[in-house]
């Protein structure tokens, strides 16, 4: 199994790096730096959210009381499991535990996908009910002004979890391709770097959650 | 193959964490999550806002620190994301200090005023 032995260099080792731990720090880097730019990316959506509900606070209450709680708090276990998964498939890659890093990171992809899963339902929810914006948006127990107010935030809802939902999408690619390459033991404690940097981007979508869920569901309850 | 034990390493960069620490922080995210949605619902004023987000934040910091090993990283993967949050702070205050000080304006239009006006004017008209 171990290649190192027997060859010059460990083989993932790129051409212009030193050594494996100056390409892991380069790499580990680069996502960083990425998740920066993500970070500004969804902290436009973060402000407009903050913005229109400071404007329209009644408005933001009688629309998040639409909102399923039970899903959303399902839905954030979920990730919060599947982060879980995540960190032990580090664990898992770094002690060139195969099996157990192969399963680890298919409970990711589970878990991702039950989260989609419930989103898509939640989804449905919304549009029986007329609370998608636009022409047939609908809040009967409101005034009609509020309820114009109301679909400033299904507007920011859905882009909000929507591109929530489009990184998760992309996150189950990203794993899916993991899991190959894992499968094929590639993995070890010289070599765990892309475990590693796929991990940070599936915490960074989960960390988004984690501010999404109260924001979006829990605003005025008692 | 299937061995658990931890690999011996000279590496200083890649640090094993244990498997413990990392159910730890779990349960430690599923409780904030449990008090999140607890509080939600008590009638606290104007903390509940402050409340849920210090949650939050306390919840991403447990993810940043254990989960995405911020602990053990370089310092110039701190800079990278301390330089990141403070762009954040900048893009919120800069932009908020124009939207709350218009109003100081005596001849401030509030702003949504137009759409709101609209609004209660199709009001009637919209009526289904």
């Amino acid at each position: 199994m171990n290649v190192t032995e027997h060859a010059e260099h460990h083989p993932a080792l790129q051409h212009h790096f030193e050594d494996l731990g100056q390409q892991h720090e380069a790499s580990t880097l680069g996502m960083w730096v990425f998740l920066a730019t993500e970070i500004m990316f969804f902290g436009a959506l973060f402000f407009a959210y903050a913005l229109y509900r400071h404007q329209f606070y009644d408005a933001f209450i009688a629309a998040s009381h639409h909102q399923n709680i039970v899903l959303g708090t399902v839905n954030t276990a979920v990730l919060i499991f599947s982060s879980l998964t995540v960190v032990l498939s580090v664990y898992f890659a770094q002690t060139s535990n195969r099996k157990a890093l192969v399963w680890a990171l298919i409970a990711t992809m589970i878990l991702g996908a039950v989260f989609l899963g419930i989103k898509a339902i939640e989804y449905h929810e919304h549009f029986e009910h007329h609370l998608f914006p636009g022409q047939n948006f609908s809040m009967p127990e409101v005034t009609l002004p509020v309820a114009q107010n109301a679909q400033m935030f299904y507007v920011l809802y859905f882009l909000m979890t929507g591109l929530h939902a489009l990184h998760m999408v992309i996150g189950l690619g990203i794993f899916a391709w993991l899991t190959w390459r894992a499968n094929r033991g590639e993995f070890s404690i010289e070599y765990y770097g892309p475990v590693e940097v796929c991990g940070l981007y599936w915490h960074f979508v989960d960390i988004i959650w984690i501010f999404l869920f109260p924001l979006l569901y829990l605003i005025g309850r008692h | 193959m299937a061995e658990e034990r931890p690999v011996p390493h000279k590496d200083p960069k890649h640090h094993v964490t244990p498997k413990r620490t990392y159910f730890f922080i779990f349960f430690a995210l599923m409780i904030l999550t449990a008090i999140t949605v607890w509080v939600a619902f008590i009638d606290l004023g104007p903390f509940s806002t402050p409340i849920a987000m210090a949650i939050a934040m306390a919840k991403a910091s447990l993810v940043l620190l254990y989960f995405m090993h911020l602990r053990h990283s370089t310092r110039v993967t701190w800079v990278v994301i301390v330089a990141s949050f403070l762009w954040l702070g900048v893009l919120f205050v800069l932009t908020f200090s124009d939207y709350l000080s218009r109003r100081w304006d005596p001849n401030h239009i509030p702003p949504f005023a137009e759409a709101q006006a609209e609004a209660r004017q199709s009001a009637p008209a919209a009526q289904h």
